[in-house]
């Protein structure tokens, strides 16, 4: 990338307060993940240190067959869910059609579900379409891990893809459809060079999400898949063996910053600026057979994909012994019943889930934001290093980053690991990199000359920000919120943090329900399942709302 | 994929070389020797403890005294009890304690009991509660030779069943056992149950059974703990060859395995190891109510779980804890526990509720191995267990 031309000077003043702001946000945000990340794993790596272990678990095939699936696995996973989500977003960044809006929204509830909840509708489903049988028994397979983490990881394809692709000026296109390209050539040649930035950006997301995968590995894999998280998972919390949990935490790490150092240089390598055009504006009716076959094709891909899994979900949330009812549902809400299955009731568990999630979305908010303008600064060091360094927690197993914050955060000043906030904070740390990423990739694909312009025409810093970042930088926060919402509603840690059973949170209150047998506990938890996905889907429909009211349309 | 197939036997034999190295239990130096302690293996299995073990060795600790602490003078004491993510007790009974005590208890949850007593033992001296209530036998000397407990010799433990008392130094205190049994669906069953853990190896049950992995799930264990009671060290090895002949399941959970494979979630198999309460929550939990349990147990089957609780060594008020322990033994927690967690009280003098009268009967003589056998050989033996079912 050529160096920025040099602006022209906007008046000292502002410049002065610009810069002075800038160093104790910086902090701030450094000093959010060095206490509730950087420094708790540094902990419990330090404390589980031994080189005999180290040399041993290196030193033996058993554990590079371990990583190299692990690797595999994650490799392949994104590979399909990009395949998988682009023609989606697609859709979704290019036409305009009813139920748009609905369908960016279904797309993301997989994310909250309970790994368990999704293994019981998987299996289940399986057994239905007679998957079960040999030779196309999917459970305990490779494969069954690859279809799961792509139903789950899908939305951040075709979210963070659909987004940026949304308002990247069309004309290109139009102009090699009118030059007479086919639309698998336009999409080849034209579009997918302009999508690299925010294909790489995503594929790294998903990437980690794949990689430190811990439930799909444990209940669809079997007994013979195994990865590294899970490994590190069996010696840290059955085993006790604090030193070989350690050790494969390492190995996690350092897969994990290779290649997320690979996949920063090619993002710098291949950035490109963009012109950027109000969606409304590119945005195009579905009119022509194609464009209706695409568009029936999209929606066929999330029916088969999210659908179906949900829908046996209904179905037993409604199935009682005298046919279909509401009797489940009804159920969450009685706490009079003599031994009551949950502390509190099913809808104050919804409460408590949309407190912890809103809760954990504006910390995330509010320093992914940060860190995505860091990350997309012009001091290429800085915005490198922010980059990795707010990833890292995507690539961390969770076991890890609870267990060194009970080590870590035990002595004033930072006595925090009891706190009742110190989950939603956790729960942030994981958002954080989705709202960086998205913001910081969409800012990098500003072009420089509209800032240059504006700087030129006399705008001090803040006004070029305001009215040339910050509305394309806003489209990007909410996608990132979204997702950051998702992480904290859905099941992310549950197994490694402290938690006050008073205050069960939905996937809290499914995981106890399932703990126990009897039809009353398996039904509601199937309905509480059910609420939690249409309770997701309606946050982010309004989270969605809620940038329209606060930034307005480009 | 093929080479896949392979990996388990080199897992295994490194996850040995490993343990040998890392010697098992706690990562401190000092425990370095206690693996080989009771690793004898011409020595047979017995449910009884070994005093020479260091599980069991005396600690040297000074016990907790509460015969000269005035009561009064702890009142006001907030106090944390931590426990594993199943535990339930029903509204106020902790408010009884404080009405008498002025103590105020708040509770912590971790996840399953492995990942619980983990966490005491990375946070030893430095706990993040003051009681811990769950540790069970399978992971008793674990937590004892980390030295995660203070000695306190209740007052009330006159009224606790003397088979649960596994201490002799006093540093946990039974508070509630359970059975880990192999339930059937009564009507699914067209050959007669099942009654002994040798039928299910049998050809007229090919494929009904399903239990747990149980490096990840407490029953899973149990069961895995129940063969190699019934059929000694050397012997379980084969059963278990026969029974993944006979196309047993393995999931990872309990959830998975009740709710998946079993026919009280829709799948297709009768036989599930589960616990011996299981039928009483199918009888109470049923859509609609129905008058006997649809499951029952497989009572040759069953291997005993005994759960206790401690106070946490370096927790600021040891005395207000101890206080807390007495309490946990009262009737207001043990007659509270059995409808909330499915276990029976550790006292004698607790009333159980009658669906656990007439539908739990108390296996007379349950299946049980000495907790610091199971210390000694658990990786071993589930390494060994692997190698088999994987085969």
């Amino acid at each position: 990338m050529p160096p920025p031309a040099p602006v022209d000077a906007p008046p000292a003043r502002a410049r002065r307060v610009v810069a002075a702001a800038r160093w104790p946000i910086v902090a701030a945000v450094a000093g959010f993940l060095a206490v509730f990340y950087l420094w708790p794993v540094a902990s419990i790596l330090w404390r589980g240190r031994s080189w005999s272990t180290i040399t041993d678990v290196l030193g033996s095939a058993s554990s590079w067959r371990i990583i190299w699936f692990t690797l595999w696995q994650a490799l392949a996973s994104t590979a399909l869910t990009v395949m998988v989500g682009l023609p989606v977003a697609h859709v979704i960044a290019r036409y305009r059609f009813r139920g748009r809006a609905l369908l960016r929204a279904a797309i993301t509830v997989p994310f909250v579900l309970p790994t368990v909840v999704v293994a019981a509708a998987f299996l289940s489903l399986s057994d239905r379409l007679g998957l079960d049988e040999d030779p196309v028994r999917l459970p305990g397979t490779a494969w069954a891990i690859l279809v799961a983490h792509v139903f789950f990881n899908v939305a951040v394809v075709v979210r963070t893809v659909g987004g940026y692709w949304s308002q990247l000026d069309d004309t290109p296109e139009a102009a090699a459809r009118t030059l007479g390209a086919g639309r698998i050539r336009t999409f080849v040649h034209v579009t997918a060079p302009r999508l690299r930035p925010a294909l790489l950006s995503t594929a790294a997301i998903v990437f980690l999400f794949s990689f430190t995968s811990f439930g799909v590995v444990l209940i669809l894999g079997g007994l013979r898949r195994v990865t590294v998280e899970t490994e590190i998972w069996r010696y840290a919390t059955q085993r006790t063996d604090f030193e070989t949990a350690a050790t494969l935490g390492l190995v996690q790490l350092s897969v994990v910053v290779l290649m997320l150092v690979a996949n920063s240089q090619l993002q710098e390598r291949l950035a490109v600026t963009e012109r950027t055009r109000p969606p409304a504006e590119v945005e195009r009716p579905v009119v022509r057979p194609g464009e209706r076959g695409l568009l029936a094709g999209a929606i066929g891909i999330v029916a088969v994909l999210v659908g179906l899994p949900l829908s046996v979900l209904v179905e037993a949330s409604l199935a009682t012994d005298g046919g279909y009812g509401l009797d489940f549902y009804r159920a969450l809400g009685e706490q009079d019943q003599r031994i009551p299955l949950l502390p509190v009731s099913g809808w104050q568990a919804v409460a408590n889930s949309l407190t912890w999630g809103l809760l954990a979305t504006g910390i995330a908010t509010v320093v992914g934001t940060a860190a995505g303008v860091m990350a997309a600064s012009r001091r290429r060091l800085m915005g490198r290093v922010t980059d990795i360094a707010f990833l890292l927690p995507l690539g961390t197993s969770a076991v890890l980053v609870g267990f060194g914050m009970l080590i870590a955060l035990d002595d004033a000043p930072l006595d925090f690991r009891t706190r009742w906030w110190i989950v939603p904070v956790a729960q942030a740390v994981v958002g954080v990199p989705f709202v960086m990423r998205t913001v910081s990739t969409a800012l990098r694909s500003i072009d420089t000359r509209l800032r240059e312009a504006a700087a030129t025409l006399g705008a001090p810093p803040p006004v070029v920000w305001r009215e040339i970042d910050l509305p394309i930088a806003s489209r990007a926060v909410v996608v990132g919120a979204a997702f950051a919402f998702a992480v904290a509603v859905g099941e992310f840690g549950a197994t490694a943090f402290l938690a006050r059973p008073q205050r069960p949170t939905v996937p809290t209150a499914i995981f106890r329900l399932l703990g126990r047998p009897g039809d009353l506990a398996f039904g509601q938890a199937m309905a509480l399942s059910v609420i939690l996905v249409l309770v997701t889907g309606a946050a982010v429909l309004v989270i969605e709302k809620l940038r329209v009211a606060v930034a307005g349309e480009l | 994929m093929d080479t896949v197939l392979t990996w388990p036997r080199r897992l295994v034999a490194c996850a040995l070389l490993l343990s040998l190295i890392a010697a098992g239990c706690g990562g401190d130096d000092t425990t370095t020797d206690t693996g080989t302690a009771t690793g004898d293996p011409d020595q047979p299995v017995s449910p009884g403890g070994d005093d020479e073990s260091p599980c069991f060795a005396d600690p040297g600790l000074t016990p907790i005294d509460i015969s000269a602490t005035d009561p009064e003078s702890l009142a006001g004491t907030e106090l944390t009890l931590v426990a594993y993510d199943s535990f339930l007790v029903s509204d106020g009974v902790f408010e009884v304690f404080e009405q008498d005590t002025g103590i105020e208890v708040s509770v912590l949850t971790s996840a399953d009991t492995g990942t619980m007593v983990s966490e005491a033992i990375l946070t030893v001296g430095d706990p993040v509660a003051d009681v811990m209530w769950g540790i069970d036998n399978t992971f008793l000397c674990r937590a004892l030779e980390a030295g995660v407990f203070l000695p306190y010799e209740s007052a009330n433990l006159d009224v606790v069943r003397d088979e649960l008392l596994l201490d002799p130094h006093h540093r946990v205190t039974p508070v509630d056992f359970s059975d880990m049994c192999v339930n059937y669906w009564i009507d699914a069953l067209d050959p007669p149950p099942p009654t002994s853990i040798a039928d299910l190896a049998e050809p007229e049950y090919a494929r009904s059974f399903v239990t747990q992995n149980p490096e990840s799930s407490a029953p899973g264990m149990g069961f895995l703990l129940s063969t190699i009671a019934t059929f000694g060290e050397d012997g379980w090895q084969d059963y278990w060859r026969r029974l993944a002949e006979n196309g047993v399941a393995v999931t990872p959970g309990w959830t998975e395995a009740y709710y998946g494979d079993f026919i009280a979630g829709g799948g297709a198999r009768a036989i599930v190891m589960s616990y011996a309460s299981s039928p009483v929550a199918e009888l109470i939990f049923a859509d609609p109510p129905v008058d006997t349990p649809p499951t029952a147990s497989l009572l040759d089957s069953c291997f005993r779980s005994i759960e206790f609780a401690g106070v946490l060594a370096g927790t600021d008020h040891p005395e207000a804890a101890a206080l807390l322990v007495d309490f946990l033994l009262s009737p207001t927690v043990q007659e509270d526990i059995p409808l909330n967690m499915f276990v029976f009280p550790a006292n004698t003098e607790a009333a159980l509720p009658p669906e656990f009268e007439e539908w739990a009967p108390l296996q007379q003589d349950p299946l049980t191995i000495a907790p610091d056998v199971i210390e000694a050989k658990r990786d071993g033996w589930t390494e060994e267990w692997t190698e088999i079912v994987l085969r």
